[in-house]
């Protein structure tokens, strides 16, 4: 059997926003030190570091995942969304124009993984995933209503620090278009 | 953390061999448990083999029914299968109870099965522990254990098992398919974990080098009915204090088939196998699901803080079967 390469770092490529980029990395490396520290992609935050905030959520493969758990070197292929690869231009993503239409955030460091988290979570209750917050699970069920509930259980990945999460929900539910449904649950629960 | 070497495996023959050759290599999946112990020192590997992206992501549904889940199926694609939710809801309900969107996202079904208990003493490196350290003592036992286990344990070890997911394969009969290089095996889910003892950190029965390639799920009819409820400490993304997974078919008020199993009360997903025999026959009614539990729970052996899971475990399987039972009168 031919050795066993034991380097301990590797050249690598990342697909980062719709761009190539090469590097060579310590296999120690997160994928979130790797955007920060070597590529000066700051928008995306670091938090706990143990996965546990959320602060770092981007999209891999267009699902959100936290990139302080990701290693820089097994992200090679993927193709990974960061904050600031989510508007078009200068337009806004409908997501980060409702966290400021609504103040979403208060002192904005959760905020870049708030957003990218929002964006899967549309894309993920859009293609009829059940949340822990969902009655009824089966298929036949059909999707359940974007309602605050839900939208809190599947945003619970994210924590901010400063509270905005009353803001946070409103601002999901308007970039799901899920404003009615919000405003009758919250009627409902009033 | 320590430097380590990574291969990407792109079959199971290579990520075997790759693995073979390197007595302190780990396989990688999600990474979501194993990247974080590296980061605390808890797991030092010399080498990662990535397996995230073997041919084994894929859930068939056999023609006798039932299911075959792939190893590194993600538990967010586990939880959304249309035949899941249909045939075991209760296994949906468990996975989406557990970690968070992100997380579900990267986490494997043969990682979740793999991962390590949350006591606190296992993370602390600086503290001892049998299951990390053998032979270095369980602070536990005298110390912080109010989510520490009631069921199974020993002296020498009192940490739970963390999966939701878990407690629903252990409901329905779940099997666990491996491949070494020897070639390939089975284990029941009811054999995978290996009985705490005096041997805590040798946590199941899979031979040195395997690689986990599936799960197995045998048809049951009852598990269509079926209910995964957790108790936490918040009301989301928190690791259980007791939970349950439960399916239920009465016919007549009487009870025909029943599975129980327990989340967060042993070092491995629970079969509460005496209340299900206790159940199997009796009339469905509380009094019957209390005696059952008290069945069960007779063998718990609670510490000085963990007393109140004996009555938790009691009043879930005592609520969730009640529903269950309801909804089959309706």
């Amino acid at each position: 059997m031919a050795p066993v390469p034991s380097s301990t770092y590797s050249a690598i490529t990342l697909n980062i926003n719709g761009e190539k980029h090469t590097l060579s990395v310590d296999h120690r490396t997160t994928l979130l030190d790797a955007l920060r520290e070597r590529l000066d992609l700051t928008g995306t935050k670091k938090g706990c570091d143990q996965g546990q905030c959320g602060a770092c959520t981007v999209l891999l493969d267009g699902r959100r995942a936290v990139s302080c758990l990701q290693l820089a070197v097994a992200a090679e292929g993927r193709e990974i969304t960061t904050i600031e690869g989510v508007a078009e231009g200068e337009r806004l993503h409908p997501v980060q124009q409702a966290f400021l239409d609504l103040d979403g955030y208060q002192c904005g460091y959760c905020t870049p993984g708030q957003i990218c988290s929002a964006i899967a979570v549309i894309e993920e209750h859009a293609a009829g995933w059940p949340s822990a917050a969902t009655d009824d699970v089966r298929p036949e069920a059909g999707p359940p209503p974007l309602t605050p509930e839900e939208i809190r259980e599947r945003m619970s990945g994210n924590l901010c620090r400063c509270g905005a999460y009353v803001s946070i929900v409103q601002a999901v539910a308007r970039a799901a278009g899920a404003e009615v449904e919000t405003a009758k649950a919250e009627e409902a629960a009033a | 953390m320590k430097e380590f070497a990574y291969q990407r495996a792109l079959d199971v023959s290579g990520a075997l061999a790759l693995l073979d050759a390197d007595p302190d290599a780990r396989f990688l999946g999600g990474g979501t448990n194993l990247v974080d112990l590296m980061k605390t020192g808890v797991e030092r590997p010399t080498r990662l083999v990535d397996v995230r992206e073997l041919p084994l992501d894929r859930i068939e549904v056999p023609a006798d029914g039932g299911l075959r889940i792939g190893a590194t199926v993600t538990n967010s694609d586990l939880a959304a299968h249309p035949e899941v939710r249909r045939r075991y809801p209760a296994l949906t309900q468990a996975v989406l109870a557990g970690a968070s969107g992100q997380l579900r996202n990267m986490a494997t079904v043969g990682g979740n099965l793999l991962q390590r208990t949350r006591c606190g003493y296992f993370a602390d490196v600086t503290k001892p522990c049998n299951k990390r350290v053998p032979g270095s003592g369980c602070p536990a036992v005298e110390g912080e254990h109010h989510n520490h286990a009631i069921l199974g344990a020993s002296a020498h070890c009192v940490a739970t098992h963390p999966s939701d997911m878990g407690v629903a394969l252990a409901a329905f009969d779940a099997v666990v398919s491996y491949e070494t290089s020897d070639g390939p095996g089975e284990l029941p889910l009811a054999e995978f974990y290996l009985p705490v003892g005096d041997t805590p950190h040798r946590e199941t029965a899979l031979p040195p080098g395997a690689l986990i390639t599936g799960v197995t799920l045998p048809p049951a009819p009852v598990a269509a009915h079926s209910r995964y409820r957790k108790v936490r400490e918040r009301a989301s993304y928190a690791f259980a204090i007791g939970s349950i997974a439960a399916a239920l078919d009465v016919r007549d008020g009487v009870v025909q088939d029943v599975r129980l199993a327990f989340g967060a009360v042993a070092s491995r997903p629970w079969r509460a196998r005496t209340a299900e025999r206790a159940l199997a026959g009796a009339p469905a009614d509380a009094e019957t699901f209390a005696a059952a539990a008290d069945a069960e729970l007779a063998a718990a052996k609670p510490l000085p803080h963990n007393g109140y899971k004996v009555t938790l475990m009691r009043n879930l399987v005592v609520a969730v079967l009640t529903e269950l039972a309801e909804e089959t009168a309706r």
